[in-house]
């Protein structure tokens, strides 16, 4: 294991013209939940296709667990599980059948996967529900079952974007306390968020971004503190001028 | 591969397109076409065996190639032996094959010398071969034969008499069995499977569209990987596609002049062409923007190869389009089998074969670069 779960070096991502991440740097340790705020196109989701190796970078180099996400993806992708912004499911599978799809994928071994399966989805709430066709879901259930399935692999690196939008608050609760467990298993985990109330109640660190650069990084509390804020909403405007969320 | 199969049986559209469909379609076609039909041409290549041609009466058989020729109905190829000219005829390079036995002349000199006293004549009998697997071949050659061999006789005062000289038509005998369903059934093989092509490239679309590829390349499982777990999955449809379309061509009545080899050469030809169309499938979605799209993009693809490969007619400029057409391939080594009874150990099929699993490998290889580079974003 190496001494950070994921080390990013003055990575920049240019698409064309736009320069969706400036000169980012940040370094993740292990058991970290790590928060990534900032609006939509601020390059967020960005960061985190470089650091699943959907991505290259233009500049600058970032590694996870040890690996260059360049040089080595497929190291990369064996340590890493990642839950897409949209969640992405056959729908005519069942949530079961999806999940166990992704086991497969990940190479988790048969005998260890069924039970596995079984584990995550009475933890997250959805055992009434994990046989059903995954069309006939509501939004709230799609994206639990796509947590799942970036999960069922137990990556030693998780990569949440954006994981409860869309969630009713009882399944969102669900989905908190089974992110706080795999940080108590000592797993890296980075979250991208809408949500300030989600970053404040499950971040270590949060490192707030606008327009692909990062402006402030901290504790939620140090850096509420230090802005003299209620609320990192509130942070984000005395830094940038604008809302957080103008859609919402 | 499992989710593919699953996908196959769980959404009614696809499995109506690959399963229900190719079911249908032999059931209905088998009916329908019961009774053998009509078409036309406008020549034959006809191999030609002289074994009268050092007979003192030798002028008769020249005057009957001649004739042959000039009828501008068919094409004369002369050959040396009967062995060359019943090969080209099995493997489909020839429509008949004509044997003028020795004797040929003496018959017709009988004739004249006592054209009213059978008893007197030197019979002897044409030997006419036709193509079993070409519906057009079998249903016009003999007559027009039997014509030409009137005018040698007769001359353009042809009359229906007696004659000392016979026509064997041994194919005939057999090929009047026929239906037009009969020269169909090796086209439905082919028409099944490129339905294929619009499955691939609307699953592919779709997985792209809904990110489920970008999900898919987070996971150790590279590109290549799925790719060849897609394509063995359309394989093993193509596989369920004939065993389906034999089923129920047998249970219509359909029987294939071929045995156990011919049947299993059939599944391994399909298999190959299976790989054409989920080539096809991936290029299709390549050059697609959304899975709507890819339709009637695919159509573009399977068209083509349904009018000029599968069951359709073919003659002059379409048959020149045929061959560029893999589903031809199939359906010609098919028709060789499934019609023509040709042994297993027929070169034609092999070569047959050899195309439509070259073709196959490419157009995959071709898809999978394609789709990778233009169509995975």
């Amino acid at each position: 294991m190496s001494e950070s779960a994921i080390t990013i070096t003055n990575l920049t991502k240019r698409f064309g013209d736009i320069i969706a991440v400036d000169d980012l740097s940040l370094e993740i340790g292990w058991g970290e939940l790590f928060g990534i705020l900032g609006p939509n196109g601020a390059g967020k989701s960005t960061a985190v296709n470089i650091l699943n190796t959907l991505l290259e970078p233009t500049n600058g180099s970032a590694t996870v667990d040890g690996h260059d996400v360049v040089f080595s993806p497929e190291s990369v992708r064996e340590v890493i599980g990642v839950c897409p912004q949209e969640p992405a499911f056959y729908p005519h599978l069942t949530g079961r059948e999806n999940i166990t799809l992704m086991g497969d994928m990940h190479l988790v071994p048969k005998d260890v996967l069924g039970s596995r399966v079984s584990s995550m989805v009475e933890k997250i709430g959805m055992e009434d529900h994990i046989d059903r066709k995954a069309k006939e879901y509501s939004g709230g259930m799609i994206r639990r079952v796509s947590m799942l399935m970036a999960l069922v692999n137990d990556p030693k690196i998780a990569l949440l974007d954006e994981p409860t939008v869309a969630m009713d608050p009882k399944s969102r609760r669900a989905v908190w306390d089974y992110i706080r467990e795999l940080k108590m298993q000592g797993k890296a985990i980075i979250l991208t968020t809408h949500y300030m109330e989600e970053a404040q109640e499950l971040c270590d660190r949060v490192a707030i971004i606008d327009e692909g650069k990062l402006i402030a990084i901290g504790s939620p509390t140090d850096l509420m503190e230090t802005h003299q804020a209620k609320n990192l909403e509130e942070v984000f405007l005395k830094l940038t001028g604008k809302k957080l969320r103008e859609d919402v | 591969m499992k989710k593919d199969l699953k996908k196959t049986h769980r959404e009614p559209a696809v499995l109506f397109l690959l399963i229900i469909f190719p079911i249908v379609l032999t059931i209905i076609f088998g009916f329908a076409f019961g009774g053998i039909g009509g078409g036309g041409t406008t020549s034959f290549d006809v191999g030609l065996l002289n074994l009268d041609a050092t007979s003192p009466q030798a002028e008769w058989s020249m005057a009957f190639i001649d004739n042959l020729t000039d009828s501008e109905v068919f094409v004369v190829h002369a050959y040396e032996d009967n062995t060359t000219g019943q090969s080209a005829l099995l493997q489909g390079n020839l429509d008949a094959f004509i044997v003028i036995p020795e004797g040929f002349g003496d018959s017709i000199v009988s004739y004249y010398g006592s054209p009213i006293d059978p008893s007197s004549w030197t019979n002897t009998t044409i030997g006419l071969y036709v193509d079993s697997g070409s519906m057009i071949a079998v249903s016009a050659v003999p007559p027009l034969v039997q014509q030409v061999l009137m005018n040698t006789v007769f001359g353009s005062d042809a009359m229906t008499l007696n004659l000392p000289i016979e026509i064997s038509s041994p194919a005939l005998v057999e090929s009047s069995t026929f239906s037009q369903w009969d020269f169909m059934a090796p086209g439905i093989f082919a028409f099944a499977s490129i339905f294929l092509t619009m499955i691939v490239a609307q699953s592919m679309t779709y997985e792209r569209d809904e990110g489920l590829l970008k999900r898919l390349r987070t996971t150790p499982v590279s590109s290549a990987d799925y790719m060849v777990s897609q394509t063995l999955t359309y394989m093993i449809i193509a596989t369920v596609q004939v065993a389906l379309v034999l089923a129920s061509s047998f249970a219509i009545g359909y029987r294939p002049a071929t045995g156990p080899a011919g049947i299993a050469f059939t599944f391994v030809i399909a298999l190959a062409f299976s790989l054409v169309a989920v080539g096809f499938g991936l290029i299709a979605a390549a050059i697609s923007k959304s899975a709507e799209v890819s339709t009637g993009v695919s159509f573009a693809f399977i068209m083509p190869q349904m009018f000029f490969g599968t069951f359709m007619p073919l003659g002059g400029l379409t048959e020149v389009i045929g061959k560029f057409m893999p589903s031809k391939y199939l359906t010609d080594a098919v028709t060789t089998l499934f019609l023509r009874g040709a042994p297993i150990t027929t070169p034609v099929i092999w070569t047959n074969l050899a195309i439509v699993s070259i073709l196959g490998f490419l157009l995959v290889g071709v898809g999978i670069v394609l789709f990778e580079k233009f169509g995975s974003r």
